[in-house]
């Protein structure tokens, strides 16, 4: 479905996708948009399968036009059998005409409830009970039910069956994004703040979460810029509350300098990093991986870290949660490595929310004189307290400190806080390697691999099983979960890396823990991968 | 723990004849002053910025978060925020709070936080030995700027009043028992309370004979005034040499952040049935 920025291009695709979803289907949605508030060409592709998927196909059986470009531009998505569906006064030719304008004149609606009548067309061509668009009206419209109604049922009656789809009878799952998956994830593992300055891909999980706050009762605070975002964070979980922040590569620059805070005060929070392409500005709307280095190697001085990449949202939820726990557990900083294909794509989602691992317990405090924030144990973890605790002083410091938290040059405690550090490090370690911290898809007994990481893994679990390849995706980038990376590898031989970026960053972090790709595929347009294109690159080298 | 020290045992590294140590004893019996009204000592947290002023995180006993340059105060804010309960005190320098810091303090002032943020202003860098700083005076010859400023110093009190801080007060530390007077009344003002100090720093800009010649107490001067606060703030300019007052110049009554925001918590929600409830809503 397509039309110009402002045309309500992904509210329509949302209703479509949940239209085939109370059909029965498990539904996607990738939605491409230009960095404008108006003009410009957006469009969104849903795609419906029986089973959960996470990657568009080129060719597409339905098109929806609201303008000419949805036609031109994407001619080459229409194949023998496709049903174009047109505005019949924007668009010259179409399967489906439907005078937008006269339908909307004679109802008296808004040109916003233009898609409502192409939608309406859709559902008749595509064979679908009114009963079903009715009801999905009825529980996602948010602003005039009945006149979206009225321009879809004229839609409906003008249009004809073309191409029936099938009703299934599995129940609809939720649709959600990836960034909502995410605010649940963290809302799961007990998130008491959210601290964040509007930045796409992530911006929409700063909304969804002031949306909520009161429900999940969660402060959600947007300060002046992304420097006081981190700071506050941290101010917060000083004062013991569980927090996150949200941003993408640029906002994440500025909070680098509280990324090392968090990690030589040992102060925990939990980084949204949701990437776009880079350098600098560069495509804001669109979709890259290429800030896996700069998430595992952000911040001066050395101190250990979860970095976790999901790929989709059951995933994610599922790493939101644990992030916050191991954050808090290990009082390390956590980073959710997301893009822009997770974050604002939607997926029919069965989210596991009763089956999260939880890492375990904080180590508390005992209160009074003699406690020491920085108490040097064998797993390299101080017991925990917060300001306010009776009689006793919590003193967190940015500069090497003692153990009481007390400012420090000296050789021998500044050896010893390192030591302590990196022991930390090593606690997670071995927290990270009970956890399922490596996902394995595709063709399971394959004796080639696929190794991906992040929102890839959708489109390399199809290709996997089409073209006869293990998928492995370690989900937990830092601390490398290297043991069972390995197991998941057994018995392969080749090994292809994709990722969408230029360099080949997971490519250089296997290398370094002695893995070697015998051939990687890259894409860095700021598109996703579709299935297709994935298939095609692959077949170019391993064929 | 009414009879608190509120001092450490660390060993002090401030030069000899530095104003830090007014400050910080001008802090301490503030802090316990407000102790005897009723303050819970256990409340209060100290947060520092980078500088020479920081090291009153190591050395003044009471709970503290040694933060990074410019930074006190969104640390302070989300402590705040966090627990209102808290009594947060920030001090930060004047490089920390006028340069690198600057964005933070205007916010802070215009969201009116209930903080207090006391800013050590010797006028210098002093850690990285003696650099100008935002309000070093008109042509200072620092190490950076041998030949002389070559821009005009900012006028942090008219900045703070113009940002919409609800309290702003000038101290100096040639004047001791004054500065616990203002400190005490910026810890009692519910609101963000902004006091700039005149420090002397002994070793890079020792301006102690300037300040004993020009600084006056300010005396039958409405607080509640704006404009006649905003004319006083800038009867010096921070480098002609003229009158130099010191007390509490604004101070106004209005809704705080904390308040405006109704702290939020967690107790009695479910986590489970929010998300069961928002999962349902998108079926
Ligand atoms: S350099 Fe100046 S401000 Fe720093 S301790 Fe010495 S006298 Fe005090």
């Amino acid at each position: 479905m397509g039309g110009k920025a402002g045309d309500g291009i992904n509210s329509a695709g949302y209703l479509v996708a949940q239209i085939l979803s109370h059909a029965g289907y498990r539904v996607y949605m990738y939605f491409d948009y230009p960095s404008l508030i108006k003009g410009g060409h957006n469009f969104a592709i849903v795609r419906a399968s029986p089973e959960r998927k996470g990657a568009v196909r080129e060719a597409v059986d339905f098109v929806l036009a609201l303008n000419q470009d949805t036609l031109d531009l994407h001619r080459w998505r229409i194949r023998e059998g496709t049903v174009t569906i047109c505005d019949g006064w924007q668009v010259k030719g179409g399967d489906v005409r439907v005078p937008v304008p006269d339908i909307l004149r004679e109802e008296g609606a808004p040109p916003v409830m233009g898609n409502s009548c192409l939608i309406g067309a859709f559902a008749r061509a595509a064979g679908i009970r009114w009963e079903i668009l009715a009801e999905v009206f009825a529980r996602h419209v948010r602003k005039g039910l009945e006149m979206n109604l009225k321009v879809a049922r004229r839609g409906y009656e003008l249009s004809r069956e073309y191409r029936a789809i099938r009703e299934l009878d599995a129940r609809p799952a939720p649709i959600i994004s990836g960034n909502e998956a995410i605010g649940l994830g963290l809302i799961h593992g007990g998130l008491d703040a959210y601290v964040a300055y509007p930045m796409t891909p992530t911006s929409n999980l700063l909304h969804f979460l002031a949306e909520n706050a009161g429900d999940a009762g969660i402060t959600v605070f947007h300060p002046e810029n992304e420097i006081a975002v981190m700071l506050m964070a941290l101010g917060f979980a000083y004062a013991g509350k569980r927090t996150a922040v949200g941003t993408s590569g640029g906002g994440f620059c500025l909070m680098t300098e509280g990324l090392s805070l968090s990690g030589g005060a040992e102060i925990p929070v939990v980084v949204v990093l949701g990437q776009r392409p880079g350098p600098s500005t560069g495509m804001p709307t669109y979709t890259a991986q290429s800030d896996l280095h700069f998430a595992l190697h952000a911040g001066q001085g050395e101190f250990p870290r979860l970095v976790v990449a999901p790929g989709d949202p059951m995933q994610a939820f599922t790493w939101s949660s644990l992030s916050l726990d191991l954050a808090w557990k290990y009082q390390v900083p956590a980073i959710v490595l997301c893009d822009k294909t997770l974050c604002e794509g939607y997926y029919s989602a069965d989210i596991p929310a009763g089956d999260v691992p939880r890492a375990g317990g904080v180590k508390a405090g005992e209160p009074g004189p003699g406690y020491k924030r920085y108490l040097l144990t064998e797993d390299g973890v101080s017991p925990l307290l917060f300001p306010g605790a009776p009689g006793t002083l919590v003193k967190v410091n940015s500069y090497t400190h003692d153990e009481a938290g007390i400012t420090t040059e000296d050789p021998t405690v500044a050896a010893l806080m390192a030591e302590k550090r990196a022991r930390k490090g090593k606690a997670l370690e071995a927290a990270v390697a009970e956890l399922p911290a490596v996902f394995t898809g595709g063709t399971k007994d394959a004796e080639r691999a696929l190794v991906c990481w992040g929102s890839t893994v959708s489109a390399c679990c199809e290709v996997g099983r089409e073209r006869n390849f293990r998928v492995v995706q370690p989900v937990v980038l830092s601390p490398f979960p290297r043991e069972q990376f390995l197991a998941a590898l057994g018995g392969t031989g080749d090994l292809v890396v994709v990722e969408e970026n230029s360099c080949g960053q997971l490519e250089m972090l296997l290398a370094r823990h002695g893995v070697r790709a015998t051939a990687s595929v890259r894409k860095y347009d700021g598109r996703p991968f579709s299935v297709d294109e994935l298939s095609r690159r692959l077949g170019e080298v391993a064929p | 723990m009414t009879e608190q020290k509120l001092v450490t045992p660390a060993q002090n590294t401030w030069c000899p004849g530095c104003g830090n140590f007014v400050i910080q004893f001008a802090l301490r019996d503030a802090l316990r002053a407000a102790i005897e009204r009723g303050t819970d000592p256990d409340s209060i947290v100290l947060v520092t910025g980078i500088g020479c002023h920081a090291k009153m995180a190591d050395y003044l006993a009471v709970n503290s978060f040694y933060a990074i340059h410019g930074r006190t105060v969104p640390v302070a804010t989300g402590i705040k925020m966090a627990n209102p309960d808290l009594s947060v005190i920030c001090c930060a320098g004047d490089g920390d709070a006028y340069a690198e810091g600057l964005d933070h303090l205007v916010f802070s002032a215009k969201r009116n936080s209930d903080i207090t943020v006391i800013v050590h202003n010797n006028r210098v860098y002093g850690l990285t030995t003696g650099q100008y700083t935002p309000t070093s005076p008109y042509g200072f010859r620092g190490r950076s700027t041998p030949a002389g400023t070559v821009e005009p110093p900012l006028n942090p009190l008219a900045l703070m009043l113009s940002s919409g801080a609800t309290f702003v007060a000038r101290g100096c530390t040639r004047r001791k028992k004054d500065l616990e007077g203002i400190f005490s009344e910026a810890m009692e003002h519910r609101g963000f309370a902004f006091v700039d100090v005149l420090q002397v720093c002994a070793t890079y800009f020792n301006a102690a004979d300037v300040y004993d010649r020009f600084v006056y107490p300010l005396e039958g001067h409405d607080t509640g005034d704006f404009a006649a606060a905003f004319r006083k703030a800038r009867e010096w300019d921070y480098t002609s040499e003229g009158p130099i007052a010191t007390g509490i110049f604004y101070r106004a009554s209005r809704p705080t952040l904390e308040e405006t925001m109704k702290p939020v918590s967690r107790a009695g929600k479910v986590p489970a049935e929010t998300i069961a409830k928002i999962l349902e809503a998108r079926k």
